[in-house]
């Protein structure tokens, strides 16, 4: 892709729309798949004298930081080896790393939530595919739809709040402030301005993508805590 | 004749005297030196510091500086005024115009005067900066102009000119005040090689001002980029407009324009690259817009507007519309987000492209919309509009994009 076109911002944004539809999507299965074809051996575990916290955490950690690691790795050398060093597009480049990190450690956490409270396994792989479908699609579709019908009214608090719950909409969010700024300053909101035109965006949204992270995980320990086996 | 020229050329120089103003000199003041002076003659301003204001230019006179002497207005009001033809002022440094809201005080005003010259001047501290009333055939060359506008109303222009004809301003920097260089009633105007930057309004302002040239020039950071308005016959040459950011901030904002032409002009990272309204038959070729919001944004009542071998590259919208009308010609011109393919190999697509987005459709009735800018449902919806066009004018496209970026 690089050899082809010579342009690393042009690279980055076909990056982009991988990572924020593809990374969800493979943290999800592969989350939910893991979960399932291990759960013989993880009944197993729990009949040692291991605390069941470092049995799940561990199970969570190995899968969700082999696929973020594999995504910055892939992702990494190939640019490295290019010589993204030497571009000005290093600070873009990081935060498409970044936030791909962020999505795998999201969307792997909600795949294990979902895998730990549905027993069935079909079941399991439904709600799975469909929490991907509704953060990826269905989410902005509302949104929009949201955005038409309620034109009248001051919405930029509301749009800005909006992406704040979804993480695909989060993380694309961060890496339109670095690429399309020019765009987004063009809307008069004072919100927006506040928003876009200083550092606070970029802030507000890395804390927000922790939360998400941090949230699901914690729910996975306490869940698994007290779940009957 | 040839020598009967350079005859007359040289004894006009030899006539003029040389008067040396300076602290310890006879003559310590500009003012006294221009009384004595006779036609022709030249003032040599030695370094230090002249407290004066209100020096009025009423015979053909040069007036040099040596070493850039500083000429102080105390805020007291305008510094030099040239009511005469054939008049030169070269080397000064000007500080401390006067401000007032009811007369344009200026560093260097020429008014009702022929064959000038204005160059290698510095000023700061100004309200206007070189204000030509009725003036022609001048040049304006290598000055520059530093402000500290803060507010629009009690700030002035850096060169403005008024009803002034065929005017070269060239190679000047003008920074920090409402409008880098503004031009009103003015025909035949060369402007090449300047540059304005971090101008409060706008880095060049046109109105009513027909058959103007500029070239070369340097817009960047400006509060509201380039504005030509109501302008006829207008030619702009390889000329950069950047980082004209803000919600009502354009490269180059035409209004009421016809018969322009805008040619090899680079437009990177502004809001709105060029912006246009009620303009017409007006030739875009070769320009290059690299990464701005919206490349173009038409506003409306322009027809036959001809768009060929352009690049579009990143931008955030190439087109953005707001009818379904649509009389303007886009052809061969190259986009960096066209997908098609070229089985014939002969360096144009064979699938036209659409420039127009639904999404940018959207973004015009809820501006709020914008956050969605580049998510998967947009995508979506973008994809099935370009199947099928029915928001955006379904003859507008591009029917021979190029493959590879136009020279």
């Amino acid at each position: 892709m690089l050899f082809l076109n010579n342009d690393v911002s042009k690279a980055v944004i076909t990056l982009m729309n991988i990572i924020i539809v593809l990374v969800p999507l493979i943290g999800t299965i592969f989350g939910v798949m893991y979960f399932y074809n291990s759960k013989e051996f993880t009944e197993l575990l729990l009949a040692q004298p291991i605390k069941r916290s470092s049995i799940f955490s561990g199970q969570y950690l190995g899968v969700a930081g082999s696929l973020a690691l594999s995504l910055v790795l892939g992702l990494g050398i190939p640019f490295v080896a290019y010589g993204i060093f030497r571009s000005n597009a290093i600070f873009d480049f990081t935060l498409l790393l970044v936030t791909g990190a962020f999505l795998t450690l999201i969307f792997t956490a909600l795949s294990f939530n979902i895998a730990l409270t549905n027993e069935n396994k079909i079941k399991g792989f439904g709600y799975a595919v469909l929490l991907w479908l509704f953060m990826a699609v269905i989410y902005d579709g509302l949104f929009l739809m949201s955005l038409i019908v309620f034109k009248e009214y001051p919405l930029d608090s509301f749009s800005l709040t909006a992406t704040m719950f979804n993480p695909i909409d989060l993380s694309r969010t961060l890496i339109l402030l670095k690429l399309d700024i020019s765009a987004l300053l063009g809307y008069t909101g004072a919100v927006f301005k506040q928003f876009f035109g200083t550092n606070q965006g970029l802030t507000v949204s890395l804390i927000m993508l922790i939360l998400w992270t941090v949230l699901p995980v914690w729910r996975l320990v306490v869940i698994s805590k007290k779940k009957d086996f | 004749m040839f020598y009967l020229f350079t005859f007359l050329f040289f004894s006009n120089l030899l006539r003029g005297n040389t008067i040396t103003v300076c602290a310890n000199c006879e003559v310590k003041t500009i003012s006294e030196g221009v009384n004595i002076a006779v036609e022709f003659d030249t003032l040599l301003i030695k370094k230090g510091t002249y407290k004066e204001y209100n020096i009025l230019i009423d015979k053909p006179l040069t007036i040099k500086g040596d070493s850039y002497p500083i000429v102080d207005g105390e805020e007291k009001g305008e510094i030099i005024r040239i009511v005469s033809d054939n008049v030169t002022i070269d080397g000064l440094f000007i500080i401390n115009v006067g401000t007032s809201y009811t007369s344009d005080y200026a560093a260097i005003r020429v008014v009702k005067s022929e064959n000038f010259t204005i160059k290698n001047v510095v000023l700061e501290k100004l309200f206007f900066g070189i204000y030509l009333e009725k003036s022609n055939n001048g040049r304006v060359y290598h000055n520059k102009i530093i402000g500290d506008a803060i507010d629009e109303y009690n700030s002035g222009n850096g060169i403005q000119l008024w009803y002034s004809k065929n005017v070269v301003v060239e190679k000047n920097i003008v920074q920090h005040v409402r409008d880098g260089i503004y031009l009103e009633f003015s025909d035949n105007i060369t402007i090449k090689d300047n540059t304005s930057t971090d101008n409060l309004r706008y880095g060049l302002h046109f109105m009513f001002s027909n058959d103007d040239v500029y070239t070369n020039n340097l817009f960047e950071n400006n509060g509201a980029g380039v504005a030509v308005m109501f302008s006829k016959r207008i030619k702009m040459v390889n000329n950069t407009f950047r980082k004209n950011w803000g919600t009502a901030a354009f490269g180059m904002l035409l209004k009421e324009i016809n018969d322009a032409e805008i040619v090899g002009n680079t437009f990177e990272e502004n809001t709105i690259g060029v912006n246009i309204e009620g303009s017409n038959r007006i030739v875009y070729e070769k320009n290059n817009f690299i990464k701005n919001g919206w490349a173009i944004k038409v506003l409306g009542a322009c027809y036959a507007n001809t768009f060929s071998r352009n690049n579009f590259l990143h931008n955030s919208f190439d087109i953005s519309y707001n009818s379904k009308l649509n009389d303007n010609v886009f052809n061969q011109n190259y986009w960096s987000a066209y997908t098609g393919y070229d089985l014939d190999k002969n360096g144009i697509g064979d699938v036209p492209y659409r420039p127009v987005k639904l999404f940018s459709y959207i973004v015009n009735k809820t501006p709020e919309t914008i956050v969605l800018l580049r998510s998967l449902f947009m995508d979506i919806i973008d994809f099935s509009e370009k199947v099928s066009p029915v928001f955006t004018p379904d003859n507008l496209l591009d029917a021979n994009p190029l493959m590879k970026k136009a020279l």
